[in-house]
């Protein structure tokens, strides 16, 4: 007869437990942010000015080329771009600068009363805006397609992969600003720390240009960085034409820079909050 | 002997507080030199409080009140000494510590702003893992005992200030917490509100023997709730001891109330006339000279009443809260 150890029980206890509070903050959020609508939709639609100008130069630019530049064509762009779209909202995480606002305004202390990491809290609810921002993306993604003619024809094996690489995306960001963020309990000033930071996370990621187009040696840096991973992989899953092993190579990657993130942020997480000073409250 | 809540052995908070002068040459001189000044803000302190005392914490602002609260509740690691509270160190946090204690601050929110307070406390069962068959009596057990029964359906947003503060309460008792770090629980309330609340605690206190350490501005929340109080000014404690003994200690005076026969006569031989109603007259007297001016005047005057009193507790207070820093 075998023994199954207490920690056993104790241990699938603690996971339903996280389920649990997972769910409710994911259901709060997306509650909460529902009664928002309005104001996401307008917040989306301006968003949208972004990729629709990268589309127009980069469209202008092959038409220019005979209909292609450096072998993507002016369909790619549209796909890209269109799916840029959706990658951009799930990039949106609680970002540094926030931690910054939460530790000035007092939110910490209520976060820090909570017998879970705040962590945890974060995820969960951005988890919940995201399900929102996503419904309210489908009509916007719809008429982009109907105006730009995207070249979109993704394999099954292509769909789950990006199904999975977008929430990937979405913990590479969030535990990469999340680390960065525990510099506001030693600066007041991050906030140049944070736009240099972005700046290279914008060059780096395939925000501002799909990652071919770059040089080669910028390409080459690119991928031992986490940038590309939360951005440029998860629509080129979609969009590009990448083997099988290709995604499940960019997955295990993602998953590596999620590990990663994760130990900067709890190795920063300890020492910070022995410097905490709980002002505002 | 009752077994201690919460133990602070000398324990202490000093904050690197940046201060520079101002000006344009000033801010330039920052830029390569950072002046820092040191703040005490807890100095050393230790007291305990047993299980299901209920004790003030009093003090001006700025005397260390809410750091030490904040010390006790695991939102700042101490500069030294030592706190504990049911025998768990805040400072690290542990969920079984989180699970039984809760800090309510007047001045937060706790509460998701947009959503009504039932979301926020189904949240908190989550966090707190209050089995479901346990969560849905207590909640409605806490809402009714305060009376807010038609606003937790409600956006937080729309509550008033009473309003919220008593969903805020029901929110941070839902996990049945032992100790209770209350820090103006009733601050900018109107009368009525403060009552209730003050009930409340009381009653709380009384069904779950909770521990409580109240900090307050308004001396009825003390009076009504403590019987002591633990006095902070400056970081260091001044005073820990029942309420009543705080005018013994500090009040270098009494006041005397008489009424006269004849009730227009001049008093002010036997000390400073503080107030006249009617025939009733208040004098307020040196403490070590009471039981002689009281002699006196009932050996020259004729008395038809008279009763010796410690000043009000509100001047009381005033008295130590002007206590110079000690150099």
């Amino acid at each position: 007869m075998t023994t199954v150890p207490q920690s056993v029980p104790r241990e699938a206890a603690r996971i339903r437990s996280m389920v649990d509070i997972y769910l409710s903050t994911a259901r709060m959020a997306v509650a909460s942010e529902f009664q928002y609508r309005t104001g996401h939709y307008f917040f989306l639609l301006g968003m949208i000015a972004e990729p629709v100008i990268y589309l127009v130069v980069w469209t202008t630019i092959a038409d220019q080329q005979g209909g292609e530049v450096q072998g993507l064509s002016a369909g790619y762009f549209a796909a890209y771009y269109i799916v840029w779209t959706l990658v951009r909202n799930m990039n949106i995480v609680f970002g540094a600068p926030y931690w910054e606002y939460r530790i000035r305004e007092g939110d910490l202390n209520r976060d820090l009363l909570r017998p879970v990491l705040p962590l945890h809290y974060d995820i969960a609810w951005f988890a919940g805006w995201k399900v929102v921002m996503i419904v309210l993306w489908l009509p916007i993604a719809f008429a982009l397609s109907l105006v730009f003619d995207p070249t979109l024809s993704p394999r099954p094996a292509e769909i789950v992969t990006f199904a999975i690489a977008i929430w990937g995306a979405y913990l590479i960001r969030t535990m990469l600003q999340e680390s960065l963020g525990m510099l506001c309990f030693w600066t007041t000033r991050g906030a140049a720390i944070f736009d240099l930071y972005m700046t290279v996370e914008l060059l780096l990621s395939g925000r501002l240009v799909p990652l071919p187009l770059m040089p080669d040696w910028v390409q080459d840096i690119s991928r031992f960085l986490p940038f590309q991973w939360a951005f440029y992989f998860p629509i080129e899953s979609l969009v590009g034409d990448l083997s099988n092993q290709e995604l499940v190579q960019g997955l295990f990657v993602q998953l590596l820079w999620i590990l990663i993130g994760l130990a900067i942020f709890r190795v920063a997480w300890r020492s910070a909050i022995k410097r905490y000073s709980a002002v505002g409250g | 002997m009752a077994e201690h809540a919460v133990v602070v052995d000398r324990l202490e908070k000093v904050f690197d507080v940046p201060e520079r002068d101002p000006g344009l040459v000033a801010a330039t001189k920052g830029l390569f030199r950072r002046k820092t000044r040191e703040v005490r803000a807890v100095d050393g302190i230790s007291f305990t409080v047993d299980q299901g005392e209920v004790v003030g914490f009093l003090g001006p602002n700025g005397a260390g009140k809410t750091t030490t609260l904040k010390m006790l509740s695991g939102l700042l690691h101490p500069s030294g000494g030592e706190g504990r509270v049911l025998g768990f160190v805040p400072a690290r946090r542990q969920r079984e510590f989180l699970s039984r204690i809760t800090l309510v601050m007047g001045n937060r929110n706790q509460l998701q702003w947009d959503l009504p307070a039932l979301d926020s406390y189904e949240l908190n069962r989550a966090i707190y893992r209050i089995p479901r068959e346990e969560f849905a009596p207590l909640r409605d057990e806490l809402i009714e005992l305060l009376d807010i029964g038609d606003l937790v359906r409600k956006p937080v947003r729309q509550l008033s200030l009473g309003e919220r503060m008593k969903a805020e309460i029901v929110g941070a008792l839902l996990h049945k917490p032992r100790v209770l770090f209350l820090d103006e629980p009733t601050i900018g309330l109107d009368v009525t509100m403060q009552k209730r609340i003050r009930t409340f605690v009381a009653d709380y206190n009384e069904r779950y023997g909770a521990t409580v350490l109240l900090t307050s501005h308004y001396m009825a929340d003390v009076e009504a709730l403590c019987k002591r109080v633990v006095v902070i000014h400056h970081g260091t404690i001044l005073y820990d001891g029942v309420l009543s003994g705080l005018a013994e200690t500090f009040a270098a005076y009494k006041t005397i109330g008489v009424a006269l026969e004849n009730g227009h006569a001049d008093l002010s031989a036997y000390g400073e006339v503080i107030h006249r109603d009617g025939d009733w007259i208040t004098l307020r007297v040196p403490k070590a000279e009471t039981s002689a001016v009281t002699a006196k005047l009932l050996a020259d005057e004729q008395v038809l009443d008279l009763n010796v009193e410690d000043p009000p507790i509100e001047d009381v207070i005033e008295l130590v809260f002007a206590q110079e820093k000690p150099e």
